[in-house]
C-alpha cells in the first residue's frame, strides 16, 4: 500500500527566480515546487520585526524576506551558516509587510491563517528551506551587507547577494499548502 | 583527592562547544542515512540528502551545522574525590562557553533579561546541571540546543490513575503539534516521574542517549520503539513537508514520584542533535 502511494508522487518542478519578484512570478509557483533564487534577499527576525513593523529598512516592492540570522563570518567566507528560523513567530507582522509589497517570505514551519489569507490577497508565496542545512546554504551567498540595526548583533537586517539559493514552495499564492498535502499523502 | 585546575574545565567546555556545533555525531548521521534509504517522499529524500551533505560541509569548513548554535546546556558529573583549584566551577564552564562561541564563530543567542532581551554577547550563561558521583574524574557533556525545537516542548501533570496509552497519546500529540516548526526528523526526549522541575531535566537527559540506543528496561525499550513507529506514521516527514521520517528516536527516562503525581515532560530535539562529551 505504501508503494502505491509513493508512485502517485510526480517529481517536483524546478523553477529559477530572479529578484525583484513580480506578481506573475509568484502566481506561477505551486506548493511543492523547488526554486533556485538569484539576486538580493533581505533577512530579518524577531527583534528587527518588532522595530520596523510594517516599514522595513529596504524597498519592500517585489522583495524576498528571509527569516534568518547567521553565525559570525569566518575570514575568507562571504557569510557564516545561515539557515531559517521559525516563520510563525513573525506572523503578526507579515500581512502588513505583504501589503507593502513583499512577495516572498522564507523560513521554516507553518504559517497562521491570517498570513495565508494575506498571501492570497496580495499574491505572495511562502518558501521553506530545511532547518539545519545552514552550512550548505552559506555556499549560495556571494555577499552579505548589514543594512540596519547593527546593534542587534545576530538579529541585524542583512542584504544578501545570493546565487541559486535553493528553497521549496510550502504555501502558494492560492493557498496550496505542502504541509497539509504532504502529511495527508504519507499518513498511514 | 585529585586536583583539577579550573582552566582545564574551561578548555574542555570550549572544545566541546565547537565540536558539537560543527561535527554531527556518527549516531545521528547513521540515523539520517538509514532514514534516507527508507524515505518514500521525493521531497523528504531531498531534504535528508541536504542534511547529510550539510554535515559534510560543516565538518570540512568548520562551519556551524545550523545557524542556531543554541543554548549551551552543560551536564557535569563531578567525582566527589575531585578538588577544583584556581577557579570556580560555574565560572570555568561559562568562560569555556564564551571562548568556544567566539573562537568557533558560533552565533551568540542568549539574552540577559527575558523581557528586555539584550544579547549577552558571548552566549553565556550556560545552563549547568551538576551531579556529584563517585570517583576522581569530571565528565562533561555539552548539548547545544536550538530554540525552535525547545519551544515545542511540553510538560503535563497527569493523574496517577492515567493509563500508559494516555501518556503515549500526549507524546505523539506533542510531536504532531510541533510538526514542521521543530525541524523534523526530531529526537523525542521523554521524562516520566519525579517532580515538575525534575521531569523536565529527565526529558533533557533522555536526549543525551545515543540515537539507536534504548532504555535498559526491556518494557520501556519496547514502548520507545512502538511510539517511534506511530510517530513515523503521522506523515509529517522531513521538515514537515510529508514523508515517513518524522522522528529518529524516542528516548524515555523514568524516575520515582509522589503517590499523587505523574509528571510527564516531552523535550523535542531537532535533527541537528549536537551533543559531545569528554572526561577530565
Amino acid at each position: 500500500m505504501a508503494k502505491k502511494k509513493a508512485k502517485k508522487t510526480s517529481q517536483p518542478r524546478m523553477i529559477k527566480l530572479e529578484t525583484p519578484i513580480d506578481s506573475k512570478d509568484v502566481q506561477a509557483l505551486k506548493a511543492g515546487d523547488r526554486v533556485l533564487i538569484s539576486g538580493k534577499i533581505f533577512t530579518a527576525r524577531d527583534a528587527a520585526h518588532k522595530i520596523f513593523a510594517e516599514r522595513p529598512p529596504f524597498d519592500p516592492a517585489g522583495a524576498i524576506l528571509y527569516y534568518a540570522s547567521p553565525t559570525p563570518t569566518r575570514k575568507g567566507f562571504a557569510i557564516g551558516s545561515i539557515g531559517p528560523t521559525t516563520a510563525a513567530r513573525m506572523d503578526p507582522f507579515t500581512p502588513a509587510l505583504l501589503k507593502a509589497g513583499i512577495k516572498i517570505t522564507i523560513g521554516k514551519g507553518r504559517r497562521g491563517q491570517e498570513v495565508v489569507a494575506a498571501m492570497k490577497k496580495f499574491k505572495a508565496a511562502y518558501l521553506v528551506v530545511p532547518g539545519g542545512v545552514a552550512a550548505a546554504l552559506a555556499k549560495h551567498v556571494r555577499k552579505s551587507t548589514i543594512i540596519a540595526y547593527p546593534d542587534l548583533g545576530p538579529e541585524a537586517v542583512l542584504e544578501l547577494d545570493v546565487v541559486n539559493f535553493p528553497a521549496i514552495v510550502a504555501i502558494d499564492s492560492k493557498g496550496g499548502d505542502l504541509f497539509e498535502q504532504g502529511k495527508e499523502q504519507y499518513k498511514i | 583527592m585529585r586536583e583539577i585546575v579550573a582552566k582545564k574545565i574551561t578548555e574542555t567546555v570550549k572544545k566541546l562547544c565547537i565540536e558539537a556545533n560543527t561535527n554531527l555525531s556518527e549516531d545521528v548521521l547513521e540515523a539520517l542515512n538509514k532514514a534516507l534509504s527508507k524515505e518514500e517522499s521525493p521531497t523528504g529524500r531531498e531534504i535528508l540528502r541536504q542534511l547529510i551533505n550539510n554535515a559534510k560541509i560543516a565538518w570540512r569548513d568548520k562551519l556551524a551545522l545550523c545557524q542556531d548554535t543554541g543554548t549551551a546546556i552543560v551536564f557535569i558529573e563531578l567525582g566527589q574525590d575531585v578538588r577544583i583549584i584556581e577557579g570556580l566551577l560555574p565560572e570555568a564552564v561559562n568562560e569555556g562557553v564564551s571562548r568556544g562561541y567566539h573562537q568557533g564563530y558560533l552565533r551568540k543567542s542568549m539574552v540577559r533579561d527575558p523581557l528586555t532581551r539584550k544579547n549577552t554577547g558571548d552566549n553565556t550563561p550556560a545552563i549547568i546541571h551538576t551531579e556529584i558521583v563517585p570517583g576522581e574524574n569530571i565528565k562533561i557533556k555539552v548539548l547545544t540546543k536550538g530554540g525552535g525545537a525547545e519551544n515545542c516542548s511540553v510538560i503535563k501533570m497527569f493523574k496517577p490513575s492515567s493509563l500508559p496509552a494516555e501518556i503515549e497519546d500526549f507524546i505523539i500529540e506533542t510531536v504532531e503539534k510541533a510538526g514542521p516548526n521543530a525541524c523534523p526528523p526530531v529526537i523525542v526526549g521523554v521524562g516520566i516521574g519525579g517532580t515538575f522541575d525534575y521531569v523536565a531535566t529527565l526529558a533533557k537527559k533522555a536526549l543525551l542517549r545515543q540515537v539507536g540506543m534504548h532504555n535498559s528496561a526491556h518494557d520501556t525499550a519496547k514502548w520507545e520503539k512502538e511510539i517511534l513507529e506511530k510517530i513515523n506514521k503521522t506523515g509529517i516527514g522531513p521538515m514537515g513537508l510529508g514523508g515517513r521520517t518524522t522522528a529518529l528516536a524516542v528516548n524515555i527516562e523514568k524516575y520515582p514520584c509522589h503517590i499523587s503525581s505523574l509528571p510527564v515532560a516531552v523535550n523535542i530535539q531537532c535533527h541537528a542533535h549536537r551533543s559531545k562529551e569528554a572526561v577530565i
